[in-house]
């Protein structure tokens, strides 16, 4: 937190994208985080992003729930909708507005308390029915907004600042995630902007339910020795599994591979993920071997980050339920209600 | 890649940009941020402990610290550093006497002297009669003050600015002759002088041999020569039409004088475009701001008159095109006539040295000027010093300033039996501003401001007479809004490396992306990985020592940081500080940072 605000003032030599804006343009109002917060830096990657998928503020929808995450949607896109909603319940907030109009960009934010504590059963339901949006979690492992206690992802072990134990075995997002069929799942660092970045664009792009989980330290209340989500720990601990590229149709492949190594995935919609680094043996696209990498690696205290699995099959919402290409905020209202002897119509059939 | 020394005084004086630009090292952000706490009278000796002449130079310096302002880079448009300077100045009490240095009753019994009495001199002075010397002045002229008051005309600096600044020297002591104009350096020599100081300027404006430059000499004058008849008050008209050749400040102050003494018609001819004009822009539009025409691209061919009498001078119109080399070529397009009544010649001046015998001992270039050592001072004659423009040719006050603050640290030595060679070192005060949770103790916040304009004396008014001082100088309001402007690069982003956690929350929050976490490397491939590359590779780039996490570097690239603390803010482990940044300034008889004892024996109070 601080007493001035950012002067609007920026370096002369800041570039612009397709749409004449610069990273500066995808801002939002001050942070009143606490200084030091990982989660101002997922916000500065969040508008990196947006700015390099020259993405148009108005054509965002950003959506957030309760606690230190669910402020962050006010730090970037000041231009874009905002939706702040009761306590956990984002998705549902999400999942409607994603049904009424498919044409914009859904990025919701959300930590460990709002979505694996009171929004849990929220966070399954928008993954089971694969709504079309990027859902960060910002992950400090601690209630900051209430002063330190552990929260739902805290590891069993782990202290809190004034040290006691915590007794209670984690909830991993990761590992929920895939076993809710979840098509896009990633883990990161809020300390590693330089993969922080690609999976949030890959996860805005990416057609379905993307989750990045992202390791947020809390510089207030968790941070401190035996804290296992500390910037300490994490970079002594994590390690990036799988590093990818996501390839957008149009994009040409510039970077060059040498032969052998990494692999390509070909995406229903057209899009292409190039698999950098994967962990011998490793298959991304095989849901029930990252389980198990993920377990393996868990009992030797390692938290692999990177783009750990995709799904390459198009099981997203409107796809599922049918729903026109058009976004139902645009058809007409007679197509949409076409009244009373089509009701009646529809009725028939289920007599 | 190596680590930057923050603890180097020079590296955090880069920083300051105006500061470093000024060849005295005027500490301006500090004076400034006094004038904004309304202690002018402080603003003011902070400027006179480095410049010496404040209420001179804030109406005629050439300004080498407002093209250096880092405010240029960012918007265009540099702090109005000089006519803040004139702010202390005008607003100050009226008696600053007190507060200048104590002068020894009993003398230490070296006796030195200067010869020529303009700014070079009177600050050799000014820095010698606290220590006890006794100091004697040669000045050919009536009056002191050389081309500062025979060469600046009256409506750009009032002679009771100038008496007053040059009389606080003066009273120190100093035994001034007027009128003695010295023709033999080996008489001078025989005389017995502890130390000689030559400050005796670039007197000789520079001829214009074309055909018919004799025809009608009455009409034709050189440029500083009819400046100082007009000092002299033994010049006080022009015929209307008036040729000013030349487009240097000379010539600026030329055509401004003209317009006053009757040239209704005053135009500039000059050779060259107008980006190569050795006049500052400000005079320039000071001067087209009287109804002067600036011709560029005019190469004069010759003058013509008839029956004896000045009727025009003939010019080349011209362009230029560049060579290998950089050497300009030019492409005669056509010739043009313009008529006139009077010429006068400012294409530049000379040093010149008729009176110093050759065979004396002091050492004398192929260009017949002596060769002088560029940080002693000195000439192949020990105990003989030359400074100011008669050591390398026309320069400015400020730096005749400078070389006389230099000259004098070198007198002092040589008078103590000191070798003058070993120069006394540069300090740095580094100190922590932060006041409070988000406090500090300067204005932090970016003041998004126009550049304030100068109010004008009416032009019919001015143009009346030479008295008229043609700046009316800021008011209170605006030179606080002008103050606003002021980025405050004193105030540094000071960095301990290992209190940094890499949260990159400094990076995030900087408004112009200076900032950059980076694996270490040489250094030629670092700088390319920064956030924002660099736009001027000569601004100073910082690069911490390895962070204890991760071992890359913190970078910061120093060009556009506009000061704003708000990464010292964001910073979780106060790894980033704003800390104040002082140059401490060696002087004659004085290490870094020591100050005289005050006449009243009142401290001088300087920090904001």
């Amino acid at each position: 937190m601080s007493y001035i605000t950012k002067p609007r003032v920026h370096h002369p030599a800041l570039p612009t994208n397709s749409l004449g804006l610069t990273r500066r343009d995808y801002e939002g109002s001050m942070s009143t985080l606490c200084a030091g917060c990982g989660h101002d830096s997922i916000t500065a990657a969040i508008i990196e992003a947006a700015w390099e998928l020259e993405l148009e503020p108005h054509m965002v929808a950003k959506l957030s729930g309760i606690g230190c995450s669910s402020k962050t949607p006010t730090y970037f896109l000041g231009k874009a909708h905002g939706f702040n909603s009761v306590h956990g319940r984002m998705p549902a907030i999400a999942t409607g507005a994603s049904a009424a109009n498919r044409g914009l960009t859904y990025l919701g934010v959300s930590g460990d308390g709002d979505s694996l504590s009171i929004g849990i059963g929220q966070l399954c339901h928008a993954i089971r029915r694969n709504v079309n949006m990027l859902y960060v979690l910002e992950n400090n492992g601690v209630y900051g907004l209430t002063k330190g206690q552990f929260s739902a992802s805290a590891d069993l072990g782990s202290t809190a600042k004034k040290g006691e134990v915590n007794r209670s075995e984690p909830i991993d997002p990761v590992l929920l995630a895939l076993t809710l069929g979840c098509g896009f799942v990633a883990r990161s660092f809020s300390g590693d902007k330089a993969q922080l970045i690609p999976l949030i664009k890959a996860g805005l792009a990416h057609d379905g339910f993307a989750l990045i989980d992202v390791i947020s330290p809390c510089v207030a209340f968790n941070d401190h020795q035996g804290s296992t989500k500390s910037y300490k720990y994490t970079r002594d601990h994590l390690e990036e599994a799988v590093a990818a590229d996501f390839i957008l149709p149009m994009a040409e492949i510039t970077t060059s591979y040498e032969a052998g190594q990494g692999r390509t995935v070909e995406m229903h919609d057209g899009t292409r993920v190039r698999f950098r680094k994967v962990p011998e043996g490793y298959d991304p696209t095989d849901r029930d071997h990252a389980y198990a990498y993920l377990r393996d690696r868990a009992h030797v205290a390692e938290v692999p980050t990177g783009l750990l699995y995709i799904d390459t099959e198009d099981r997203a919402m409107h796809s599922v339920l049918g729903t026109v290409q058009t976004p139902l905020v645009d058809v007409g209202w007679d197509e949409l209600c076409p009244g009373e002897d089509a009701l009646a119509g529809i009725m028939e059939r289920w007599r | 890649m190596r680590p930057t020394d923050t603890s180097d005084p020079h590296y955090y004086h880069r920083v300051v940009d105006c500061q470093w630009g000024c060849p005295a090292h005027t500490n301006v952000p500090e004076y400034i941020r006094l004038i904004a706490l309304g202690r002018y009278t402080d603003a003011y000796m902070l400027n006179r402990k480095s410049n010496v002449f404040p209420g001179i130079l804030g109406r005629t310096c050439d300004r080498p610290c407002e093209p250096a302002c880092r405010r240029t880079r960012l918007d265009g448009e540099p702090v109005a550093i000089c006519r803040l300077k004139r702010v202390a100045a005008d607003l100050r009490d009226d008696d600053i006497r007190p507060l200048l240095p104590a002068i020894p009753e009993k003398k230490n019994g070296k006796r030195i002297l200067l010869i020529g009495a303009g700014p070079a001199s009177l600050t050799v002075a000014n820095d010698l009669m606290p220590l006890g010397y006794e100091i004697t002045i040669y000045e050919k002229l009536e009056k002191p003050g050389g081309l500062m008051w025979n060469n600046i005309p009256q409506f750009r600096l009032p002679p009771r600015v100038l008496n007053e600044e040059i009389d606080y020297i003066l009273d120190m002591g100093v035994d001034l002759r007027t009128g003695h104009e010295v023709d033999s350096m080996a008489a001078v020599l025989e005389e017995g002088w502890d130390a000689v100081f030559i400050g005796t300027g670039a007197p000789r404006g520079k001829e214009l041999d074309l055909p018919g430059r004799w025809d009608d000499p009455d009409h034709v004058h050189i440029g500083i020569d009819w400046l100082q008849s007009i000092a002299f008050e033994h010049i006080d008209s022009i015929a209307p039409r008036v040729l000013v050749i030349g487009a240097g400040n000379t010539a600026m102050d030329c055509c401004r004088s003209a317009k006053r003494l009757g040239g209704t018609d005053v135009k500039v001819m000059a050779r060259k475009p107008r980006p190569l004009f050795k006049a500052s822009p400000w005079e320039l539009e000071d001067a087209e701001g009287e109804q002067i025409d600036i011709l560029e691209n005019h190469s004069p061919t010759r003058f013509l008159s008839e029956n004896g009498k000045l009727t025009g001078m003939e010019f080349e119109i011209v362009r230029w095109h560049e060579q290998e080399g950089g050497r300009l070529k030019k492409e005669v397009l056509d010739t043009v006539v313009l008529p006139c009544d009077e010429v006068i010649l400012a294409i530049g001046q000379d040093a010149a040295f008729p009176w110093i015998e050759r065979d004396i001992g002091i050492e004398f270039n192929d260009w017949e000027m002596p060769v002088v050592d560029k940080s002693t001072f000195a000439t192949s004659l020990p105990g003989v010093f030359v400074g100011g423009d008669a050591a390398w040719g026309p320069e400015n006050i400020i730096w005749a300033v400078e070389h006389g603050h230099q000259a004098a640290i070198s007198l002092h030595r040589y008078c103590q039996g000191e070798p003058v060679e070993d120069r006394p070192p540069y300090g740095q005060n580094l100190v922590s501003v932060k006041m409070g949770l988000h406090e500090w103790s300067y204005s932090n916040d970016f003041d998004g401001a126009q550049r304030a304009e100068m109010n004008y004396a009416d032009l019919r008014e001015r143009l009346k007479s030479m008295e008229v001082e043609a700046e009316l100088g800021f008011d209170i309001e605006r030179a606080l809004q002008e103050t606003e402007r002021c980025l405050n690069c004193d105030i540094q982003t000071d960095f301990t490396g290992p209190l940094c956690i890499e949260c990159d929350a400094c990076i995030d929050i900087c408004p112009v992306t200076c900032l950059t976490i980076t694996p270490d490397g040489p250094e030629d491939e670092v700088r390319l990985r920064l956030t924002v590359p660099q736009i001027h590779p000569d601004q100073p780039l910082f690069a911490s020592e390895p962070l204890p996490h991760t071992g890359r570097l913190m970078m910061k690239d120093e060009d556009l940081c506009i000061h704003c603390g708000l990464c010292a803010e964001r910073c979780p482990t106060a790894a980033w500080d704003m800390a104040k940044s002082d140059l401490l300034v060696p002087y004659a008889g004085l290490e870094a940072g020591q100050i005289h004892p005050t006449r009243s024996g009142a401290p001088l109070e300087v920090s904001a």
